[in-house]
Parts: C-alpha cells; sequence; structure tokens
C-alpha cells in the first residue's frame, strides 16, 4: 500500500500548495503595482508571523510533493527500486525542506 | 496485376529478429489481416500469426500496423497505408513467441491478479438481483464492459513499457467494471488489489489505451474512478481500523 499512501500524500499536498500559490502570486502582482524594491519587501515580511506560517507550510508541502513526482521518475525512467530509491528520495525531500526553509528564514528571519 | 504495396513484417523470435519486405497486390475493402494471410497463403508460409473469427470480437488479431496497435481484421489498408508501405510489428509490451505472435500470458495473468472474475454471492436457490439498468453503478459497469481482451490498450501504455509490474489498462478496466456489480461480492479484496503498489495510482492518465481502444472503450475513466474509489476507502474508518 506504499503508493496508495504516496498517491493521498501527493494529492493533499496539492490541495495545500493550490491556495497557498494562488496567494503568492495575487500578493507579488499586487504588491509591485507601486515600484517595491527587494529591501521595502523584506521589510514587510521580516518577522511576520503570517509569512513564516505561509511560506513554511508550502516549503514543507513541496518537500513531500516534488519528492514523490520525482520518485516517479526515478522509478520508470532509470528503473530505481528499493533501498537505493528509498534513501535518494529521502535526501532530495531533504534537500528541498533543507534549502526551501533557508529561504523562508531569509525573508522572514529568525523567530 | 493490382497496385502493389510493400509491407515490412516483423520476423524472429524471443531472441531478436528484423524486417522482412513483401509485395502484395492492394485489393478494394482489403485488411491488415488480410494482406498478412496473402503473405502467409502466397509468399511465406512460415509466417506466423495469430487470429480467429475476422469480424472484430475475439481480440487475437491485435499488432502494430505502423507503429500503432490496431485490430487488423478491422482495419482497412487504405486508411493507415503511407506511401504504398506497410511497416507490421508484434505488439508492444509482450513477449515475443514467433513473428506477429506474442505470448498473451502475462497479459492474463494480470486480470487473474487484478481479480478480474465475477464473484457472485447468491446461490441458484435465490431470486435473481433486480438491478436497475438505469443506476449510475449499473451505467459504469456498462461503460466498461465491452473489452475483447485484444491487448491494445496494454501495448499502447507507456505506464507498462516502463513499470513489468503495473497491471495495465485491460485488467483495471475488467476490476472497475466488477467493483460497479452489486451483485459481485469481493469488492473489498479486489480493491486491496487494484490500489496496491502495481495497481491504479501507477497510472498517468496519458490515454494512450482510450485513444487506441477499438471498441471505443475508456479505461482510463475506468482507472480514474478506482482511484477515486480507493481514496475514499483509503479515508474511510474501516481502513484505518485494520491498519491502525
Amino acid at each position: 500500500m506504499v503508493e496508495l499512501r504516496l498517491y493521498m500524500a501527493q494529492r493533499a499536498t496539492a490541495a495545500i500548495m493550490a491556495p497557498l500559490v494562488l496567494l503568492h502570486l495575487g500578493v507579488m502582482i499586487y504588491a509591485i503595482q507601486g515600484g517595491l524594491s527587494a529591501d521595502e519587501i523584506l521589510e514587510r515580511t521580516r518577522g511576520s508571523l503570517f509569512w513564516g506560517v505561509t511560506y513554511g507550510l508550502f516549503v514543507i508541502t513541496v518537500s513531500v510533493h516534488a519528492t514523490i513526482g520525482l520518485r516517479n521518475i526515478l522509478r520508470e525512467w532509470f528503473r530505481l527500486r528499493g533501498p537505493v530509491l528509498t534513501v535518494l528520495c529521502w535526501l532530495i525531500g531533504a534537500g528541498l525542506l533543507f534549502f526551501g526553509l533557508r529561504a523562508v528564514v531569509a525573508v522572514v528571519g529568525l523567530p | 496485376m493490382a497496385d502493389s504495396i510493400t509491407v515490412s513484417v516483423w520476423r524472429g523470435g524471443a531472441g531478436g529478429g528484423e524486417f522482412q519486405d513483401f509485395q502484395v497486390p492492394q485489393q478494394p475493402s482489403q485488411t491488415i489481416l488480410d494482406v498478412i494471410t496473402w503473405i502467409q497463403r502466397h509468399l511465406d508460409a512460415s509466417l506466423s500469426y495469430r487470429f480467429a473469427c475476422r469480424v472484430g470480437m475475439c481480440g487475437s488479431c491485435a499488432m502494430m500496423v505502423n507503429g500503432i496497435p490496431r485490430w487488423t481484421c478491422r482495419t482497412h489498408v487504405n486508411k493507415v497505408m503511407q506511401d504504398r508501405h506497410l511497416t507490421v510489428e508484434p505488439l508492444r509490451n509482450l513477449p515475443v513467441i514467433k513473428d506477429l505472435a506474442c505470448d498473451m500470458s502475462e497479459f492474463f495473468e494480470k486480470w487473474r491478479q487484478a481479480e478480474g472474475h465475477f464473484q457472485g454471492s447468491s446461490s441458484r436457490d435465490e431470486t435473481v438481483a433486480a438491478i436497475s439498468p438505469k443506476s449510475s453503478q449499473r451505467q459504469a459497469a456498462n461503460a466498461a464492459i465491452e473489452c475483447i481482451n485484444c491487448a491494445i490498450c496494454y501495448a499502447s501504455c507507456d505506464v507498462v513499457a516502463w513499470n513489468r509490474d503495473y497491471l495495465g489498462p485491460a485488467a483495471l478496466n475488467r476490476a472497475w467494471s466488477l467493483q460497479n456489480d452489486q451483485r459481485d461480492h469481493a469488492q473489498d479484496e479486489r480493491l486491496k488489489v487494484v490500489a496496491g503498489d502495481a495497481g491504479c495510482h501507477q497510472c498517468h492518465s496519458q490515454q494512450g489505451c482510450s485513444t487506441y481502444c477499438p471498441n471505443e472503450l475508456n479505461p482510463t475513466a475506468s482507472i480514474a474512478g478506482l482511484k477515486r474509489m480507493s481514496a475514499h476507502w483509503f479515508m474511510n474508518k474501516k481502513y484505518r481500523q485494520r491498519h491502525g
């Protein structure tokens, strides 16, 4: 039942990501209307619990969602199976999570 | 002599092979199966291929024609010929026995694995179940039921090519039909198999099966139905109780 669990996890994370992407795009389009600079944007995001939670949640769901998608590609195109596939996927997921959260910290700052 | 067609026929066996060209006279209303039969009767009696009914019912004559899986008894030469040339190969994704005949064992074995047989719950002493033909379940079963087991969908499926364990569109389409049969009592067991690691969740909805199915069935829709059904099953209480 591994595949069913992964399928459900990928759909569940997609359902979380979709509104977050729309929120991100909407705010971005709205915010740059007046010609905001990067510094001005960071001024508004630094220390914000809302943006920290929003982008933190997005990064966590991306790490799960993208890893499951890449796992399918690794299985089907590169014929990887067993522990090699599992370890590689955990590394990919951990990498996405690490670099994603690092970016969130850069935008929001440490609590 | 009538205009001739150049036909490249794959010759060989499990160990490999190559194309052999034949010149075949074109006839009105000629099918691909007619062409192959003409080659075997007039040019090379050693050519192996499989057919039975010749009218699109038995599903035994499917081959790759110009790279596309087709039922050869119902495929007219003039509709698929390109520059007076035809290429005929054994079905993709199945081991070749000889020439155009492939081994269908794994295809039918996967039907068995997917619990593709009806398992009734009533004895002959009970009354016949009353199923409304208008019920949504019966309509879903009907939409998937006219499969002739030709393996064209199996040959067109890239997921089968990538993952040899995948049950494939035909077996899953059959399972969907039985999952909607209110008289069948093996639906929990069947759902566990079709939602398993070789089952419906492997499908990427590329729709090769639905594009090439000669009976215009839609196995992709059947597989999507199984995905929905198994997702509900995954979330329901009984599943959580069973698996902690």
